[in-house]
Protein backbone atom coordinates (compact mmCIF):
# COMPACT_ATOMS: atom_id res chain seq x y z
CA UNK A 1 0.00 0.00 0.00
CA UNK A 2 2.83 2.30 1.04
CA UNK A 3 4.75 1.20 -2.29
CA UNK A 4 1.41 2.29 -4.06
CA UNK A 5 0.71 6.00 -2.44
CA UNK A 6 4.48 6.51 -3.31
CA UNK A 7 4.14 5.60 -6.94
CA UNK A 8 0.98 7.26 -7.16
CA UNK A 9 2.47 10.52 -5.99
CA UNK A 10 5.67 10.16 -7.77
CA UNK A 11 3.19 9.84 -11.22
CA UNK A 12 2.08 13.80 -10.70
CA UNK A 13 5.79 14.44 -11.02
CA UNK A 14 6.01 13.95 -15.25
CA UNK A 15 1.89 15.02 -15.34
CA UNK A 16 2.53 18.20 -13.81
CA UNK A 17 5.52 19.30 -16.12
CA UNK A 18 4.21 17.90 -19.15
CA UNK A 19 0.95 20.26 -18.32
CA UNK A 20 3.38 23.14 -17.64
CA UNK A 21 5.00 22.63 -20.71
CA UNK A 22 1.36 22.69 -22.46
CA UNK A 23 0.48 25.71 -21.08
CA UNK A 24 3.87 27.95 -21.59
CA UNK A 25 3.72 26.89 -25.73
CA UNK A 26 -0.10 27.49 -25.75
CA UNK A 27 0.09 30.82 -24.45
CA UNK A 28 3.16 31.55 -26.71
CA UNK A 29 1.41 30.48 -30.24
CA UNK A 30 -1.58 32.69 -28.55
CA UNK A 31 -2.36 35.29 -31.49
CA UNK A 32 -1.43 38.79 -30.49
CA UNK A 33 1.32 40.99 -29.16
CA UNK A 34 1.37 41.14 -24.64
CA UNK A 35 2.66 44.34 -25.05
CA UNK A 36 0.97 45.93 -27.88
CA UNK A 37 -2.42 44.55 -25.76
CA UNK A 38 -1.24 45.95 -22.48
CA UNK A 39 0.09 49.88 -23.88
CA UNK A 40 -2.47 50.07 -26.87
CA UNK A 41 -2.03 50.02 -30.81
CA UNK A 42 -1.10 53.69 -30.77
CA UNK A 43 2.05 53.28 -27.84
CA UNK A 44 5.69 54.26 -28.68
CA UNK A 45 7.88 51.42 -30.29
CA UNK A 46 10.30 52.19 -27.60
CA UNK A 47 7.60 51.78 -24.86
CA UNK A 48 6.80 48.91 -26.23
CA UNK A 49 10.25 47.29 -26.37
CA UNK A 50 10.77 48.75 -22.66
CA UNK A 51 7.81 46.64 -21.62
CA UNK A 52 8.65 43.60 -23.13
CA UNK A 53 12.14 43.96 -21.41
CA UNK A 54 10.38 44.65 -17.95
CA UNK A 55 8.41 41.00 -18.93
CA UNK A 56 11.44 39.47 -20.16
CA UNK A 57 9.74 38.75 -23.19
CA UNK A 58 13.19 39.59 -25.18
CA UNK A 59 15.01 36.49 -23.41
CA UNK A 60 15.67 33.28 -25.22
CA UNK A 61 12.44 30.86 -24.90
CA UNK A 62 14.28 28.12 -22.85
CA UNK A 63 15.10 31.06 -20.26
CA UNK A 64 11.36 32.37 -20.29
CA UNK A 65 10.44 28.28 -19.94
CA UNK A 66 12.77 27.99 -17.05
CA UNK A 67 11.66 31.22 -15.04
CA UNK A 68 7.76 30.39 -15.92
CA UNK A 69 8.25 26.80 -14.50
CA UNK A 70 10.26 28.09 -11.54
CA UNK A 71 7.22 30.56 -10.86
CA UNK A 72 4.60 27.95 -11.15
CA UNK A 73 6.29 25.82 -8.62
CA UNK A 74 6.96 28.19 -6.55
CA UNK A 75 3.38 29.21 -7.08
CA UNK A 76 4.62 33.20 -7.79
CA UNK A 77 2.44 34.29 -10.83
CA UNK A 78 4.27 37.72 -10.82
CA UNK A 79 2.17 40.82 -12.13
CA UNK A 80 -0.90 41.58 -14.04
CA UNK A 81 0.23 43.11 -17.01
CA UNK A 82 -2.45 45.48 -17.58
CA UNK A 83 -2.98 47.13 -13.99
CA UNK A 84 0.24 45.74 -11.78
CA UNK A 85 -2.09 44.59 -9.11
CA UNK A 86 0.01 40.87 -8.07
CA UNK A 87 -1.42 37.76 -9.37
CA UNK A 88 -1.21 36.79 -6.39
CA UNK A 89 -3.92 38.41 -4.46
CA UNK A 90 -6.17 38.07 -7.48
CA UNK A 91 -6.08 34.51 -6.66
CA UNK A 92 -6.40 35.11 -2.96
CA UNK A 93 -9.69 37.18 -3.70
CA UNK A 94 -11.16 34.71 -6.61
CA UNK A 95 -10.20 31.11 -5.05
CA UNK A 96 -12.38 30.80 -2.19
CA UNK A 97 -15.39 31.81 -4.09
CA UNK A 98 -15.09 29.34 -6.30
CA UNK A 99 -14.14 26.64 -3.74
CA UNK A 100 -17.42 27.56 -1.75
CA UNK A 101 -19.68 27.36 -4.81
CA UNK A 102 -17.82 24.64 -6.41
CA UNK A 103 -18.50 21.93 -2.46
CA UNK A 104 -22.08 23.03 -1.98
CA UNK A 105 -22.81 22.31 -5.42
CA UNK A 106 -21.43 18.81 -4.86
CA UNK A 107 -23.44 18.59 -1.34
CA UNK A 108 -25.92 19.22 -2.96
CA UNK A 109 -25.59 16.87 -5.73
CA UNK A 110 -24.64 14.33 -3.35
CA UNK A 111 -27.26 14.82 -0.90
CA UNK A 112 -30.05 15.06 -3.64
CA UNK A 113 -28.61 12.53 -5.95
CA UNK A 114 -27.92 9.35 -3.56
CA UNK A 115 -31.46 9.17 -1.78
CA UNK A 116 -33.31 10.20 -5.53
CA UNK A 117 -30.80 7.36 -7.21
CA UNK A 118 -31.56 4.71 -4.10
CA UNK A 119 -35.33 5.42 -4.67
CA UNK A 120 -35.76 5.10 -8.19
CA UNK A 121 -33.83 1.41 -8.02
CA UNK A 122 -36.18 0.07 -5.11
CA UNK A 123 -38.79 1.43 -7.68
CA UNK A 124 -37.45 0.02 -10.62
CA UNK A 125 -39.99 1.18 -13.69
CA UNK A 126 -42.91 2.87 -11.31
CA UNK A 127 -43.62 5.99 -11.75
CA UNK A 128 -40.81 7.29 -9.59
CA UNK A 129 -38.34 5.57 -11.90
CA UNK A 130 -40.12 7.19 -14.61
CA UNK A 131 -39.52 10.87 -13.24
CA UNK A 132 -36.11 10.14 -12.97
CA UNK A 133 -35.79 9.72 -16.29
CA UNK A 134 -36.80 12.82 -17.41
CA UNK A 135 -35.04 14.22 -14.24
CA UNK A 136 -31.86 12.29 -15.99
CA UNK A 137 -32.47 13.50 -19.72
CA UNK A 138 -32.60 17.01 -19.03
CA UNK A 139 -30.04 17.30 -16.20
CA UNK A 140 -27.89 15.66 -19.12
CA UNK A 141 -29.05 18.05 -22.04
CA UNK A 142 -29.42 21.21 -20.13
CA UNK A 143 -26.38 23.77 -20.24
CA UNK A 144 -25.81 24.88 -17.05
CA UNK A 145 -24.89 27.94 -18.05
CA UNK A 146 -29.00 28.52 -19.26
CA UNK A 147 -30.51 26.49 -16.34
CA UNK A 148 -28.82 29.64 -14.13
CA UNK A 149 -30.67 31.92 -16.67
CA UNK A 150 -33.92 30.35 -16.40
CA UNK A 151 -33.55 30.37 -12.56
CA UNK A 152 -32.12 34.04 -12.78
CA UNK A 153 -35.53 35.17 -15.01
CA UNK A 154 -37.50 33.31 -12.70
CA UNK A 155 -36.42 33.36 -8.80
CA UNK A 156 -34.69 37.06 -9.48
CA UNK A 157 -37.00 38.95 -11.78
CA UNK A 158 -40.32 37.64 -11.35
CA UNK A 159 -40.77 36.53 -7.67
CA UNK A 160 -37.56 38.60 -6.34
CA UNK A 161 -36.56 36.40 -3.77
CA UNK A 162 -33.06 36.26 -4.57
CA UNK A 163 -30.28 38.45 -5.46
CA UNK A 164 -28.88 37.95 -9.48
CA UNK A 165 -25.32 39.38 -9.25
CA UNK A 166 -22.32 39.46 -7.63
CA UNK A 167 -20.98 37.19 -4.31
CA UNK A 168 -22.21 39.63 -1.36
CA UNK A 169 -20.84 41.06 2.14
CA UNK A 170 -21.25 39.56 5.00
CA UNK A 171 -21.99 35.96 6.02
CA UNK A 172 -25.85 35.74 5.37
CA UNK A 173 -26.23 38.25 2.65
CA UNK A 174 -22.98 35.70 1.00
CA UNK A 175 -25.15 32.38 1.63
CA UNK A 176 -28.23 34.25 -0.44
CA UNK A 177 -26.24 35.09 -3.12
CA UNK A 178 -25.25 31.17 -2.92
CA UNK A 179 -28.67 29.69 -3.37
CA UNK A 180 -29.23 30.25 -6.88
CA UNK A 181 -25.61 29.24 -8.44
CA UNK A 182 -25.04 26.56 -6.11
CA UNK A 183 -28.80 25.12 -7.31
CA UNK A 184 -28.19 25.20 -10.91
CA UNK A 185 -24.48 23.52 -10.73
CA UNK A 186 -25.87 21.19 -7.63
CA UNK A 187 -29.04 19.76 -9.91
CA UNK A 188 -27.02 19.02 -12.67
CA UNK A 189 -24.85 17.23 -10.73
CA UNK A 190 -27.88 15.47 -8.71
CA UNK A 191 -28.92 13.84 -12.30
CA UNK A 192 -25.68 12.43 -11.99
CA UNK A 193 -24.97 10.96 -9.27
CA UNK A 194 -28.72 9.86 -9.60
CA UNK A 195 -28.12 7.68 -11.77
CA UNK A 196 -24.94 6.30 -10.94
CA UNK A 197 -26.54 5.30 -7.72
CA UNK A 198 -29.41 3.84 -9.60
CA UNK A 199 -27.27 1.85 -12.14
CA UNK A 200 -25.16 0.84 -9.05
CA UNK A 201 -27.64 -0.49 -6.62
CA UNK A 202 -29.70 -2.58 -9.13
CA UNK A 203 -26.72 -4.27 -10.39
CA UNK A 204 -25.56 -4.91 -6.38
CA UNK A 205 -29.40 -6.39 -5.78
CA UNK A 206 -28.95 -8.95 -8.34
CA UNK A 207 -26.52 -10.06 -6.19
CA UNK A 208 -26.42 -13.73 -4.55
CA UNK A 209 -26.20 -12.40 -1.20
CA UNK A 210 -29.41 -10.06 -1.49
CA UNK A 211 -30.84 -13.25 -2.38
CA UNK A 212 -29.90 -14.74 0.58
CA UNK A 213 -30.31 -12.16 2.86
CA UNK A 214 -34.18 -12.03 1.84
CA UNK A 215 -34.60 -15.90 1.48
CA UNK A 216 -33.29 -16.02 5.31
CA UNK A 217 -36.02 -13.19 6.27
CA UNK A 218 -34.51 -10.26 6.49
CA UNK A 219 -36.85 -6.96 6.08
CA UNK A 220 -36.98 -5.48 2.42
CA UNK A 221 -35.44 -1.95 3.81
CA UNK A 222 -32.91 -3.00 6.32
CA UNK A 223 -31.90 -5.40 3.16
CA UNK A 224 -32.11 -1.98 0.63
CA UNK A 225 -30.36 0.27 3.36
CA UNK A 226 -27.95 -2.37 5.17
CA UNK A 227 -26.67 -4.81 2.81
CA UNK A 228 -27.01 -3.54 -0.57
CA UNK A 229 -26.38 -0.11 -0.50
CA UNK A 230 -23.47 0.27 1.42
CA UNK A 231 -21.83 -1.99 -1.00
CA UNK A 232 -23.56 -0.03 -4.11
CA UNK A 233 -22.38 3.67 -3.00
CA UNK A 234 -18.70 2.24 -3.33
CA UNK A 235 -18.82 3.21 -7.29
CA UNK A 236 -20.53 6.71 -6.04
CA UNK A 237 -17.58 7.54 -3.72
CA UNK A 238 -14.90 6.78 -6.33
CA UNK A 239 -16.57 8.91 -8.66
CA UNK A 240 -16.27 12.08 -6.05
CA UNK A 241 -13.40 13.61 -7.74
CA UNK A 242 -14.62 13.41 -11.24
CA UNK A 243 -17.96 15.25 -9.78
CA UNK A 244 -15.94 17.77 -7.67
CA UNK A 245 -13.85 18.56 -11.29
CA UNK A 246 -17.43 18.50 -13.01
CA UNK A 247 -18.90 21.34 -10.81
CA UNK A 248 -15.27 22.91 -10.93
CA UNK A 249 -15.67 23.25 -14.61
CA UNK A 250 -19.44 24.30 -14.70
CA UNK A 251 -18.49 26.77 -12.09
CA UNK A 252 -16.66 28.70 -15.05
CA UNK A 253 -20.20 29.61 -16.80
CA UNK A 254 -22.17 29.78 -13.92
CA UNK A 255 -19.68 32.38 -12.32
CA UNK A 256 -20.35 34.32 -15.26
CA UNK A 257 -23.94 34.53 -15.39
CA UNK A 258 -24.10 35.21 -12.30
CA UNK A 259 -21.75 38.09 -12.37
CA UNK A 260 -19.33 36.09 -9.60
CA UNK A 261 -16.07 36.39 -8.44
CA UNK A 262 -13.95 33.63 -8.58
CA UNK A 263 -11.33 31.43 -10.78
CA UNK A 264 -13.34 31.72 -14.02
CA UNK A 265 -14.60 35.47 -13.57
CA UNK A 266 -10.52 35.57 -13.52
CA UNK A 267 -9.46 33.71 -15.98
CA UNK A 268 -12.04 34.88 -18.95
CA UNK A 269 -11.41 38.40 -18.00
CA UNK A 270 -7.94 37.80 -18.45
CA UNK A 271 -8.35 36.42 -21.77
CA UNK A 272 -10.64 39.07 -23.10
CA UNK A 273 -8.09 41.71 -21.70
CA UNK A 274 -5.29 39.56 -23.15
CA UNK A 275 -3.52 39.80 -19.43
CA UNK A 276 -1.28 36.81 -19.90
CA UNK A 277 -0.14 36.68 -16.40
CA UNK A 278 -3.62 36.45 -15.33
CA UNK A 279 -4.31 34.02 -17.95
CA UNK A 280 -1.46 31.95 -17.02
CA UNK A 281 -2.28 31.68 -13.80
CA UNK A 282 -5.47 30.51 -13.75
CA UNK A 283 -4.98 28.09 -16.75
CA UNK A 284 -2.09 26.99 -13.54
CA UNK A 285 -4.34 26.94 -11.09
CA UNK A 286 -6.81 25.20 -12.60
CA UNK A 287 -4.75 22.35 -14.03
CA UNK A 288 -2.87 21.83 -9.96
CA UNK A 289 -7.06 21.51 -8.88
CA UNK A 290 -7.23 18.29 -11.53
CA UNK A 291 -3.70 16.93 -10.90
CA UNK A 292 -4.67 16.92 -7.47
CA UNK A 293 -8.45 16.03 -7.03
CA UNK A 294 -7.58 12.68 -9.82
CA UNK A 295 -4.14 11.74 -7.12
CA UNK A 296 -6.58 12.43 -3.64
CA UNK A 297 -9.27 9.86 -5.76
CA UNK A 298 -7.33 7.79 -6.62
CA UNK A 299 -5.92 7.00 -2.90
CA UNK A 300 -9.40 7.40 -1.32
CA UNK A 301 -10.16 4.52 -3.95
CA UNK A 302 -7.03 2.52 -2.75
CA UNK A 303 -8.18 2.76 0.99
CA UNK A 304 -12.01 2.22 0.48
CA UNK A 305 -10.63 -1.24 -1.97
CA UNK A 306 -7.13 -2.35 -1.28
CA UNK A 307 -7.07 -4.49 -4.29
CA UNK A 308 -6.68 -1.36 -6.46
CA UNK A 309 -3.02 -1.03 -5.08
CA UNK A 310 -1.75 -4.47 -6.23
CA UNK A 311 -2.54 -4.16 -10.02
CA UNK B 1 -39.37 -26.42 -37.16
CA UNK B 2 -40.06 -25.56 -40.73
CA UNK B 3 -38.99 -22.55 -40.02
CA UNK B 4 -37.29 -20.58 -42.54
CA UNK B 5 -34.73 -17.95 -40.37
CA UNK B 6 -35.23 -14.76 -41.73
CA UNK B 7 -31.84 -12.56 -41.72
CA UNK B 8 -33.66 -9.17 -41.76
CA UNK B 9 -31.97 -6.37 -43.65
CA UNK B 10 -30.03 -3.83 -41.87
CA UNK B 11 -32.15 -1.33 -42.99
CA UNK B 12 -35.83 -2.80 -41.89
CA UNK B 13 -33.70 -3.59 -38.60
CA UNK B 14 -33.40 -0.06 -37.55
CA UNK B 15 -37.22 0.59 -38.87
CA UNK B 16 -38.61 -2.30 -36.29
CA UNK B 17 -36.80 -0.77 -33.83
CA UNK B 18 -37.77 2.87 -34.21
CA UNK B 19 -41.41 2.10 -34.48
CA UNK B 20 -41.10 0.01 -31.05
CA UNK B 21 -39.34 2.87 -29.50
CA UNK B 22 -41.05 5.67 -30.05
CA UNK B 23 -39.15 7.92 -28.20
CA UNK B 24 -35.79 7.54 -30.21
CA UNK B 25 -37.64 7.71 -33.56
CA UNK B 26 -38.49 11.03 -32.21
CA UNK B 27 -35.10 11.92 -31.34
CA UNK B 28 -33.47 10.65 -34.71
CA UNK B 29 -36.38 12.88 -36.54
CA UNK B 30 -35.68 15.90 -34.47
CA UNK B 31 -31.80 15.52 -35.32
CA UNK B 32 -32.70 15.42 -39.00
CA UNK B 33 -34.83 18.43 -38.91
CA UNK B 34 -32.77 20.21 -36.83
CA UNK B 35 -29.82 19.69 -39.39
CA UNK B 36 -32.09 20.06 -42.35
CA UNK B 37 -33.10 23.58 -41.08
CA UNK B 38 -29.45 24.46 -40.08
CA UNK B 39 -28.35 23.48 -43.97
CA UNK B 40 -31.68 25.42 -45.89
CA UNK B 41 -31.58 28.58 -42.80
CA UNK B 42 -30.14 30.89 -44.90
CA UNK B 43 -33.22 30.46 -47.22
CA UNK B 44 -35.94 30.65 -45.11
CA UNK B 45 -35.10 33.24 -42.66
CA UNK B 46 -37.99 35.56 -41.93
CA UNK B 47 -35.42 38.47 -41.57
CA UNK B 48 -31.79 39.61 -42.18
CA UNK B 49 -30.46 37.82 -38.73
CA UNK B 50 -28.24 40.85 -39.12
CA UNK B 51 -30.43 43.39 -39.79
CA UNK B 52 -30.57 46.49 -36.78
CA UNK B 53 -33.56 48.46 -36.14
CA UNK B 54 -33.49 50.75 -32.95
CA UNK B 55 -36.80 51.62 -33.73
CA UNK B 56 -38.21 47.86 -32.85
CA UNK B 57 -35.52 47.10 -30.38
CA UNK B 58 -36.51 44.64 -27.33
CA UNK B 59 -39.98 43.65 -28.57
CA UNK B 60 -41.35 40.38 -27.43
CA UNK B 61 -42.80 37.83 -29.60
CA UNK B 62 -45.65 38.72 -31.51
CA UNK B 63 -46.80 37.84 -35.54
CA UNK B 64 -44.10 39.90 -37.29
CA UNK B 65 -40.86 38.49 -34.75
CA UNK B 66 -42.13 35.15 -33.48
CA UNK B 67 -39.07 35.08 -30.69
CA UNK B 68 -39.16 38.88 -30.56
CA UNK B 69 -36.59 41.15 -31.28
CA UNK B 70 -33.37 41.78 -29.44
CA UNK B 71 -31.33 45.12 -28.22
CA UNK B 72 -30.40 45.83 -31.53
CA UNK B 73 -33.51 45.14 -32.68
CA UNK B 74 -32.78 41.73 -34.54
CA UNK B 75 -34.91 39.41 -35.23
CA UNK B 76 -34.43 36.58 -32.55
CA UNK B 77 -36.41 33.56 -34.88
CA UNK B 78 -33.56 34.15 -37.60
CA UNK B 79 -30.44 34.70 -35.67
CA UNK B 80 -32.03 31.01 -33.86
CA UNK B 81 -32.21 29.81 -37.43
CA UNK B 82 -28.84 30.64 -38.14
CA UNK B 83 -27.33 30.55 -35.65
CA UNK B 84 -28.07 26.85 -35.74
CA UNK B 85 -25.92 26.56 -38.56
CA UNK B 86 -22.38 27.86 -36.84
CA UNK B 87 -23.50 25.55 -33.41
CA UNK B 88 -24.21 22.35 -35.18
CA UNK B 89 -21.14 22.83 -38.22
CA UNK B 90 -19.35 23.04 -35.31
CA UNK B 91 -21.28 20.62 -32.85
CA UNK B 92 -20.24 17.45 -35.57
CA UNK B 93 -17.36 19.01 -37.46
CA UNK B 94 -14.75 18.65 -33.84
CA UNK B 95 -16.21 15.11 -32.96
CA UNK B 96 -15.36 14.42 -36.74
CA UNK B 97 -11.65 15.79 -36.62
CA UNK B 98 -11.50 14.44 -33.11
CA UNK B 99 -12.27 10.97 -34.40
CA UNK B 100 -9.91 11.33 -37.26
CA UNK B 101 -6.76 12.24 -34.93
CA UNK B 102 -7.61 10.11 -32.33
CA UNK B 103 -8.89 6.22 -33.82
CA UNK B 104 -6.08 6.26 -35.84
CA UNK B 105 -3.57 7.32 -32.58
CA UNK B 106 -5.77 4.67 -30.57
CA UNK B 107 -5.11 1.90 -33.79
CA UNK B 108 -1.51 2.69 -33.56
CA UNK B 109 -1.58 2.21 -29.77
CA UNK B 110 -3.44 -0.79 -29.57
CA UNK B 111 -1.46 -2.53 -32.70
CA UNK B 112 2.07 -1.29 -31.78
CA UNK B 113 2.09 -1.73 -27.62
CA UNK B 114 5.00 -1.40 -25.71
CA UNK B 115 6.88 2.46 -26.02
CA UNK B 116 4.76 3.47 -28.36
CA UNK B 117 1.81 2.64 -26.62
CA UNK B 118 2.80 3.66 -23.18
CA UNK B 119 3.41 7.22 -24.56
CA UNK B 120 0.17 7.35 -26.37
CA UNK B 121 -1.62 6.06 -23.71
CA UNK B 122 -0.06 8.41 -21.39
CA UNK B 123 -0.73 11.90 -23.15
CA UNK B 124 -4.16 10.60 -23.61
CA UNK B 125 -4.88 9.80 -19.90
CA UNK B 126 -3.47 12.97 -19.03
CA UNK B 127 -6.36 14.79 -21.63
CA UNK B 128 -9.11 12.31 -20.05
CA UNK B 129 -8.15 13.47 -16.63
CA UNK B 130 -9.59 16.55 -17.11
CA UNK B 131 -13.36 17.16 -17.60
CA UNK B 132 -13.89 18.07 -21.12
CA UNK B 133 -16.06 21.43 -20.59
CA UNK B 134 -12.50 22.39 -18.67
CA UNK B 135 -9.92 20.92 -21.11
CA UNK B 136 -12.11 22.99 -24.02
CA UNK B 137 -11.99 26.51 -21.94
CA UNK B 138 -8.47 26.27 -21.43
CA UNK B 139 -7.79 25.24 -24.74
CA UNK B 140 -9.43 28.13 -26.63
CA UNK B 141 -7.92 30.63 -23.37
CA UNK B 142 -4.95 29.77 -24.26
CA UNK B 143 -5.58 30.04 -28.30
CA UNK B 144 -7.46 33.07 -28.32
CA UNK B 145 -11.47 33.51 -29.30
CA UNK B 146 -12.49 32.64 -32.77
CA UNK B 147 -14.34 29.81 -34.68
CA UNK B 148 -11.05 28.08 -35.21
CA UNK B 149 -10.21 28.00 -31.71
CA UNK B 150 -13.68 25.94 -30.56
CA UNK B 151 -13.36 23.46 -32.93
CA UNK B 152 -9.46 22.94 -31.84
CA UNK B 153 -10.56 23.14 -28.30
CA UNK B 154 -13.46 21.12 -28.43
CA UNK B 155 -11.80 18.76 -30.70
CA UNK B 156 -8.85 18.21 -28.45
CA UNK B 157 -11.28 17.75 -25.40
CA UNK B 158 -12.77 14.78 -26.80
CA UNK B 159 -9.63 13.21 -28.63
CA UNK B 160 -8.72 10.47 -25.67
CA UNK B 161 -12.06 9.15 -26.03
CA UNK B 162 -11.09 7.83 -29.36
CA UNK B 163 -8.17 7.14 -28.76
CA UNK B 164 -9.40 4.75 -25.76
CA UNK B 165 -12.10 3.31 -27.80
CA UNK B 166 -9.82 2.43 -30.83
CA UNK B 167 -6.82 0.96 -28.93
CA UNK B 168 -8.93 -1.39 -26.57
CA UNK B 169 -10.90 -2.49 -29.77
CA UNK B 170 -7.74 -3.00 -31.60
CA UNK B 171 -5.70 -4.69 -28.74
CA UNK B 172 -8.07 -7.26 -28.61
CA UNK B 173 -7.98 -7.61 -32.31
CA UNK B 174 -4.67 -7.68 -32.93
CA UNK B 175 -4.58 -11.59 -31.18
CA UNK B 176 -7.04 -12.49 -33.94
CA UNK B 177 -5.52 -15.24 -36.11
CA UNK B 178 -6.91 -13.77 -39.48
CA UNK B 179 -4.65 -10.36 -38.52
CA UNK B 180 -1.63 -12.57 -38.37
CA UNK B 181 -2.34 -14.31 -41.31
CA UNK B 182 -2.93 -11.12 -42.83
CA UNK B 183 1.01 -10.55 -41.51
CA UNK B 184 2.06 -13.77 -42.94
CA UNK B 185 1.00 -13.20 -46.34
CA UNK B 186 2.77 -10.32 -46.93
CA UNK B 187 0.56 -6.99 -46.02
CA UNK B 188 1.77 -4.25 -44.65
CA UNK B 189 0.73 -2.85 -41.41
CA UNK B 190 -1.29 0.67 -42.72
CA UNK B 191 -3.37 -1.57 -45.35
CA UNK B 192 -4.31 -4.20 -42.02
CA UNK B 193 -5.26 -1.29 -40.27
CA UNK B 194 -7.29 -0.04 -42.83
CA UNK B 195 -8.78 -3.49 -43.88
CA UNK B 196 -9.25 -5.20 -40.90
CA UNK B 197 -9.10 -3.30 -37.64
CA UNK B 198 -11.58 0.11 -38.80
CA UNK B 199 -14.63 -1.70 -39.66
CA UNK B 200 -14.69 -4.14 -37.14
CA UNK B 201 -14.53 -0.49 -35.00
CA UNK B 202 -16.83 1.24 -37.03
CA UNK B 203 -20.07 0.67 -34.94
CA UNK B 204 -18.94 1.41 -31.08
CA UNK B 205 -16.94 4.64 -33.48
CA UNK B 206 -20.85 5.71 -34.46
CA UNK B 207 -22.26 5.84 -31.42
CA UNK B 208 -19.55 7.85 -29.65
CA UNK B 209 -19.73 10.04 -32.48
CA UNK B 210 -23.28 10.40 -31.80
CA UNK B 211 -23.22 10.82 -28.38
CA UNK B 212 -19.97 13.30 -28.58
CA UNK B 213 -21.91 15.24 -31.28
CA UNK B 214 -24.30 16.17 -28.28
CA UNK B 215 -21.02 17.12 -25.95
CA UNK B 216 -19.62 18.93 -28.91
CA UNK B 217 -22.77 21.37 -29.31
CA UNK B 218 -23.12 21.87 -25.22
CA UNK B 219 -19.16 22.71 -25.47
CA UNK B 220 -19.74 25.05 -28.49
CA UNK B 221 -22.25 26.45 -26.57
CA UNK B 222 -20.03 26.96 -23.11
CA UNK B 223 -17.26 28.32 -24.69
CA UNK B 224 -19.44 30.82 -27.23
CA UNK B 225 -21.13 32.05 -23.77
CA UNK B 226 -17.88 33.02 -22.35
CA UNK B 227 -17.04 34.86 -25.59
CA UNK B 228 -14.24 32.23 -26.41
CA UNK B 229 -16.08 30.50 -29.62
CA UNK B 230 -17.74 32.54 -32.72
CA UNK B 231 -17.42 36.03 -32.41
CA UNK B 232 -20.64 38.58 -32.92
CA UNK B 233 -22.25 40.06 -35.33
CA UNK B 234 -22.14 36.30 -36.31
CA UNK B 235 -25.13 34.17 -34.31
CA UNK B 236 -24.62 31.29 -32.80
CA UNK B 237 -26.63 29.66 -29.92
CA UNK B 238 -24.27 30.31 -27.09
CA UNK B 239 -23.36 33.99 -27.57
CA UNK B 240 -26.89 35.07 -28.58
CA UNK B 241 -26.98 33.97 -24.66
CA UNK B 242 -24.23 36.08 -23.70
CA UNK B 243 -25.73 39.09 -25.25
CA UNK B 244 -29.36 38.42 -24.12
CA UNK B 245 -27.81 38.43 -20.17
CA UNK B 246 -26.92 41.73 -20.82
CA UNK B 247 -30.63 43.49 -20.81
CA UNK B 248 -32.39 40.35 -18.88
CA UNK B 249 -34.33 42.49 -17.13
CA UNK B 250 -36.16 44.12 -20.07
CA UNK B 251 -35.98 41.58 -22.61
CA UNK B 252 -35.54 37.99 -21.42
CA UNK B 253 -36.29 36.31 -25.18
CA UNK B 254 -33.17 36.11 -26.62
CA UNK B 255 -31.15 34.35 -23.79
CA UNK B 256 -34.60 31.76 -23.16
CA UNK B 257 -35.22 30.92 -27.10
CA UNK B 258 -31.07 30.26 -27.75
CA UNK B 259 -30.67 28.20 -24.59
CA UNK B 260 -33.94 26.31 -25.50
CA UNK B 261 -32.69 25.58 -29.13
CA UNK B 262 -29.49 23.89 -27.21
CA UNK B 263 -31.28 22.27 -24.81
CA UNK B 264 -33.48 20.78 -27.49
CA UNK B 265 -30.44 19.87 -30.03
CA UNK B 266 -28.45 18.47 -27.08
CA UNK B 267 -31.78 16.72 -26.14
CA UNK B 268 -31.93 14.73 -29.77
CA UNK B 269 -28.60 13.42 -30.48
CA UNK B 270 -28.04 12.32 -26.56
CA UNK B 271 -31.92 10.21 -27.58
CA UNK B 272 -30.45 8.73 -30.70
CA UNK B 273 -27.03 8.26 -29.41
CA UNK B 274 -28.40 6.66 -26.37
CA UNK B 275 -30.23 4.22 -28.30
CA UNK B 276 -27.87 3.39 -30.84
CA UNK B 277 -25.94 2.20 -27.80
CA UNK B 278 -28.30 -0.16 -26.49
CA UNK B 279 -29.08 -1.90 -29.78
CA UNK B 280 -25.41 -2.63 -30.39
CA UNK B 281 -24.80 -3.76 -26.45
CA UNK B 282 -28.33 -4.84 -25.47
CA UNK B 283 -26.21 -5.91 -22.10
CA UNK B 284 -26.50 -2.82 -20.97
CA UNK B 285 -29.10 -0.87 -18.63
CA UNK B 286 -31.97 -1.91 -20.87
Amino acid sequence: MAGYILRRILEVIPTVLLVLTLVFFALRIMPGDPAVAALGEFAAPEAIEAFRDKLGLNKPLYVQYFSFIGQALTADFGRSMNNNTSVNALLAQALPHTIVLGLTATAIGIVVGIPFGAMTAVHRNGKLDGFGRIFALIGFSLPEFYFGVLLIIVFSLHLDWFPMLGAGKGFVDQAHHLVLPAITLGVVMAAFVMRLTRSSLLEVLRRDYVRTARGKGVPEHWVIFKHALRNALIPVTTGLGIYLLTTLSGTITVELVFSRPGLGTMLISGVSARDYTVVQAGLVVFAFFVVCVNLLTDLLCAAIDPRIALR
Amino acid sequence: MSDIAVTPSRQSAVLTYLAANKLTAMGAALCCLLIFVALISPWIVPHDPLEQSFATANEGPSDLHWFGTDAFGRDVFSRVLIGGRISLSIGICAPVLSALFGVWAGMIAGYFGGWTDRMISRFSDLLMSFPSLLLGVMIAAALGPSFQTAVIAIAVALFPRFVRLSRSATQVLRREPFVDASIAAGRGTFSIMLRHVLPNIAGPLVVALSLWVATAIRLEAALSFLGLGAQPPTPSWGNMIRDGMSDLVGDPWPAAFAGAAITLAVLAFNMVGDALRDMLDPELDS
